[in-house]
């Protein structure tokens, strides 16, 4: 620990600080545009100057080293002053310098209101201009969907550059020219193809890179934030949904350092207008043909006489990827009361079994862990595709260096370097066994990681490849005391949750595919399961939001509640139960799933005990006592993890193993609603044809 | 300073690729950086290559320097928007001159050597002439503020000149057969015009006996280069030059 006196106020802080971090610690208030805790030190926008005693000039904080000041004459510790009219004068004159060519143009700006600029010119800045001269202007560039470019307003502290290089990892953007004509853009404005662009809106300062979608769209200050979870990935990322009125506006990240730090996907964020468009306003029937609008009574009315004149095992329920803990829990009670056995939350055909425990099917090394691990085995995922910001998360462990990647699977650009070892099950039972060279860089590592992807998992033989996957764990040493390395990477947000509760198949029950056979069911019911292709002849009850592929097939629709709409839980996948808020009420008369469902129950004669959300909250407390943990990983059990290794599972295919997800921006039925996600699918696609065509 | 832009798509060539020779060269130029450090060739790899496509550096040449270091198409843009010396629209087939316009230069009459530029190439810099043989463009000094005004043609400059001379090195260059570079007045390099003022008493140089050797007097440049009989006695062995560097061949 290295002391230092700041403003008067002695600290301890340790010696690898930059000066801004030492004066923050010690509660002083350091303006800056260019330093950012999670990006390079660029010390170009030189807003951070402090009085450091003994120097003769200001120095930049950002790029100051607390081991680099000097002791004073007696031996004294180093001296930092924050405060005094010499840093007063500096930040004055930096801000004269920034504001000389920056736009007055606040009043249109989409920046107004929560602009770093505008706060630190009321805080720091002089009152009046004295430039009379022109001010320069720059060239708008088109840097892709998303985000939308003023770069007049551009004060070059190239934040948005360093995050595409470091954290996105795609070097897209750069300063092009010098000095005064110095300009942000891609090269000869080219898309950016980056998963992660929109976090540069975000860090821009200025009003610069502004959000295309939401551009001139709405004021911060008119804006109602509600603290929610992302359910587009299984990550869970926790966002701020900002409504106007009863519409969602946009949604923004929000630090939480063990999930998201503080990036969201584009999906996450951009997936904004899939919510107003094509929604389920109110109960269908279909006659004929066609779908025709219909009131509740009648729509239950319709299940009802369905239901009563089916024998139980021809009746089937299948969860979608985006449902919500409590609907999960409901629907499974729904079903167990009507004693219905083919219950599946598995669309995918991925072969987890809550049976197996926890630990089989949880990211057991948990994200913040990727950050502690030196050795990883990606089996059959690409996770720039499944989970960009579990993606960037790893990047920024191997770009610390002495990380070996491993993979196996599909070959893609993953944002990092890796060691390509096979496509399919065939190389990962040679590492089981220990032949393939890179087991022993696994075996060498204390903490490796083995990630197992839904590629891996969601095929016919995956109970096979989980235990071949697990007996690489064991094997190899991933799980051992005190670090459990294997790690199931999901793919949708409601997977976890949903084995959790036990929504997979009773015994002698179907699973989703077998359901969604010809002839398999009379009467099948989807809680916005829209992934699966269900054959002619069932009568198909679906409960969700979106006109998609669930809905076309159809006889009835229950409209739901998007994930804005309702406050629900969501497990993620490493385990974390998360609590999703509302930010405004379903359209027309859509209703809360679980209430639909309560609704439903009372129609079929099985009427469930909860009539409030908060009962049935209670009811599942009381189930699965776990749920109630919020934002806590349970440790998990490595004995499951050695049971599932020791599993008999049948032979393995020799396929190899291939995405489920082909097309990152439309992964689901709000996804698939947004035009913005149809845009960056269209751009993506255009921008490699060849990774596509793979 | 100005904005600058690569040309348009119309002047650029359809695709670049080093000569075999270029190539060779360049690859030992990547050598000497240690591995993974091998974009630091990036400035000699782009000055290369904007020597083979005559002056300037299109499009393609920038992706295929990207693609040899591999580096990001934008880095290597960067620096070659970056750096002035590097030209990114064509310039004149026989010549580019580059006219000091600092302060030396114009007080000395570099603003004669502009409108010749204006009436002989074009008046805006930066575009080639009709006959597309030159181009021009004010640089910053270029560093014989005693030869100013001055001129830089390639790797030559051309000092001391009037809106005459300028002119004849301009022809010079049109026929092909362009004047000796250096000063284009009667003077050796920067010495004073029309010959010595100082030292010029004989007796100067007159044999004078000495201990050891007798030492001759530098009448001759290449004499005043070669370093005197104390400059040559060393107590470390000379060191060698690296035997791998190629680009001193």
């Amino acid at each position: 620990m290295a002391k230092l006196i700041v403003d008067g106020k002695e600290i301890d802080v340790p010696p690898e600080y930059t000066l801004l971090q030492a004066c923050e610690a010690a509660g002083a208030e350091i303006p800056r545009f260019c330093f950012h805790e999670r990006l390079s030190i660029a010390g170009n926008c030189r807003m951070c100057l402090v009085e450091l005693v003994g120097s003769p000039k200001p120095v930049a904080s950002c790029a100051w080293g607390v081991r680099d000041c000097r002791p004073g004459p007696k031996g004294e510790p180093p001296q930092v002053r924050t405060r005094t009219p010499m840093v007063r004068k500096a930040h004055e004159g930096v801000m004269e310098f920034l504001l000389i060519n920056h736009p007055l143009d606040c009043p249109i700006c989409d920046q107004g209101g929560e602009c770093d600029l505008q706060d630190q010119t009321m805080a720091y800045g002089v009152d009046a201009s004295r430039f009379r001269e022109n001010k320069r202007a720059v060239e708008d560039k088109y840097i892709g969907a998303l985000v939308k470019t003023s770069m007049n307003r551009c004060i070059q502290c190239t934040r948005c550059v360093r995050f595409a290089t470091e954290v996105a990892g795609v070097p897209e953007l750069g300063a092009i020219n010098r000095g005064e004509d110095m300009e942000i853009t891609t090269y000869l404005e080219t898309a950016m193809t980056s998963e992660l662009q929109g976090n540069v809106v975000d860090l821009c300062p200025v009003g610069a890179l502004t959000s295309k979608p939401y551009a001139f769209a709405a004021r911060p200050w008119e804006l109602a934030k509600t603290e929610s979870v992302d359910v587009m990935d299984a990550l869970g990322s926790a966002i701020r949904v900002d409504t106007r009125g009863r519409e969602v506006m946009r949604i923004l990240p929000r630090v939480n350092e063990d999930v998201n730090e503080e990036w969201i996907s584009d999906k996450t964020r951009h997936v904004v207008d899939g919510l107003r468009t094509q929604r389920l306003d109110q109960p269908y029937l279909r006659e004929g043909t066609r779908l025709r609008p219909a009131s509740w009574s009648e729509a239950f009315a319709a299940i009802a006489a369905k239901v009563g004149a089916v024998p139980r095992q021809r009746i089937g329920a299948i969860a979608g990827d985006l449902a919500t803990v409590e609907e999960l829990f409901a629907l499974k009670d729904l079903m167990t009361r009507l004693e219905v056995k083919n219950i599946d939350c598995r669309q995918d055909g991925s072969p987890a079994l809550p049976a197996w425990g926890r630990a089989t099917y949880t990211f057991n090394a948990t994200v913040a862990g990727i950050e502690n691990a030196d050795a990883l085995l990606i089996v059959g995922s690409n996770p720039r595709r499944e989970s960009v910001v579990l993606n960037a998360r790893i990047r920024k462990r191997w770009r610390a260096g002495q990380f070996p990647i491993g993979l196996i699977g599909e070959q893609a650009d993953l944002t990092y370097a890796y060691e390509y070892l096979g496509a399919g099950p065939d190389t990962l039972a040679e590492i089981a066994s220990g032949r393939h060279p890179f087991a022993e860089r696994l075996k060498q590592a204390q903490h490796p990681i083995i990630l197992v992807g839904q590629a891996a998992l969601s095929r016919p033989d995956g109970k096979a490849i989980a235990a071949l996957a697990a007996r690489t764990a064991v094997e190899l040493g991933a799980v051992k005391e005190g670090w459990n390395g294997f790690s199931v990477l999901h793919t949708v947000a409601s997977r976890v949750g949903g084995l959790d509760l036990g929504l997979v198949p009773g015994e002698g029950g179907m699973a989703a595919p077998d359901m969604a056979a010809p002839g398999a069911l009379d009467v099948l019911f989807l809680l916005g399961a829209d992934e699966i292709d269900v054959a002619p002849g069932a009568f198909v009850v679906y409960i969700g939001t979106h006109g998609d592929r669930g809905a076309h097939r159809a006889d009835v629709i229950l409209p739901g509640a998007a994930y804005t709409e309702k406050t629900g839980l969501t497990v993620n996948t490493e385990g974390r139960v998360q609590l999703i808020n509302r930010a405004g009420f379903p359209p027309g008369n859509a209703r809360e799933d679980w209430a639909i469902l309560r609704a439903l129950s009372d129609q079929l004669g099985t009427r469930l005990p909860y009539d409030s959300l908060n009962q049935l909250r209670a009811a599942l407390f009381k189930a699965h006592p776990a749920l109630a943990r919020l934002d806590v990983v349970e440790p998990s059990d490595a004995g499951d993890i050695r049971r599932l290794a020791d599993l008999s599972a049948g032979a393995v295919d020799r396929a190899p193993f291939r995405s489920p997800i082909t097309d990152f921006y439309l992964t689901n039925p709000i996804a698939r609603a947004s035009a913005i996600m149809a845009e960056c699918s269209a751009l993506a696609r255009r921008a490699a044809p060849a990774i596509a065509a793979e | 300073m100005a904005v600058r832009r690569l040309a348009p798509e119309h002047l650029q060539p359809k695709e670049f690729s080093f000569t075999a020779e270029n190539l060779a060269w360049a690859q030992n130029e990547i050598k000497k950086y240690p591995p993974g450090r091998q974009q630091s060739a990036v400035i000699s790899l782009l000055w290369r290559a904007q020597e083979q496509c005559g002056g300037w550096l299109p499009q393609k040449a920038i992706e295929a320097v990207a693609a040899m270091l591999g580096m990001a198409k934008i880095r290597v843009l960067e620096v070659a928007t970056f750096y002035t010396m590097f030209l990114l629209s064509p310039v004149g087939r026989k010549a580019h001159i580059q006219v000091c316009g600092t302060t030396p230069c114009v007080l000395r009459g570099a603003e004669e050597l502009f409108k010749v530029c204006h009436h002989r190439i074009h008046e805006e810099p930066f575009h080639v002439s009709a006959d597309g043989d030159f181009s021009w463009e004010e640089v910053e000094c270029l560093g014989a503020c005693v030869n100013a005004p001055m001129v830089l043609i390639g790797h030559d400059t051309f000092e001391d000149l009037t809106a005459e001379t300028f002119e004849k090195v301009i022809d010079g260059y049109a026929k092909g057969s362009p004047p000796k570079p250096g000063p284009q007045i009667d003077r050796h390099f920067s010495a004073p015009v029309g010959g010595p003022t100082t030292l010029t008493d004989p007796s100067l140089y007159a044999k004078k006996p000495s201990a050891g050797e007798p030492q001759q007097p530098a009448v001759a440049d290449d004499d005043a280069k070669k370093p005197g009989a104390a400059a040559n006695v060393h107590e470390a062995p000379i060191p060698k030059p690296p035997a791998a560097d190629s680009s001193r061949a």
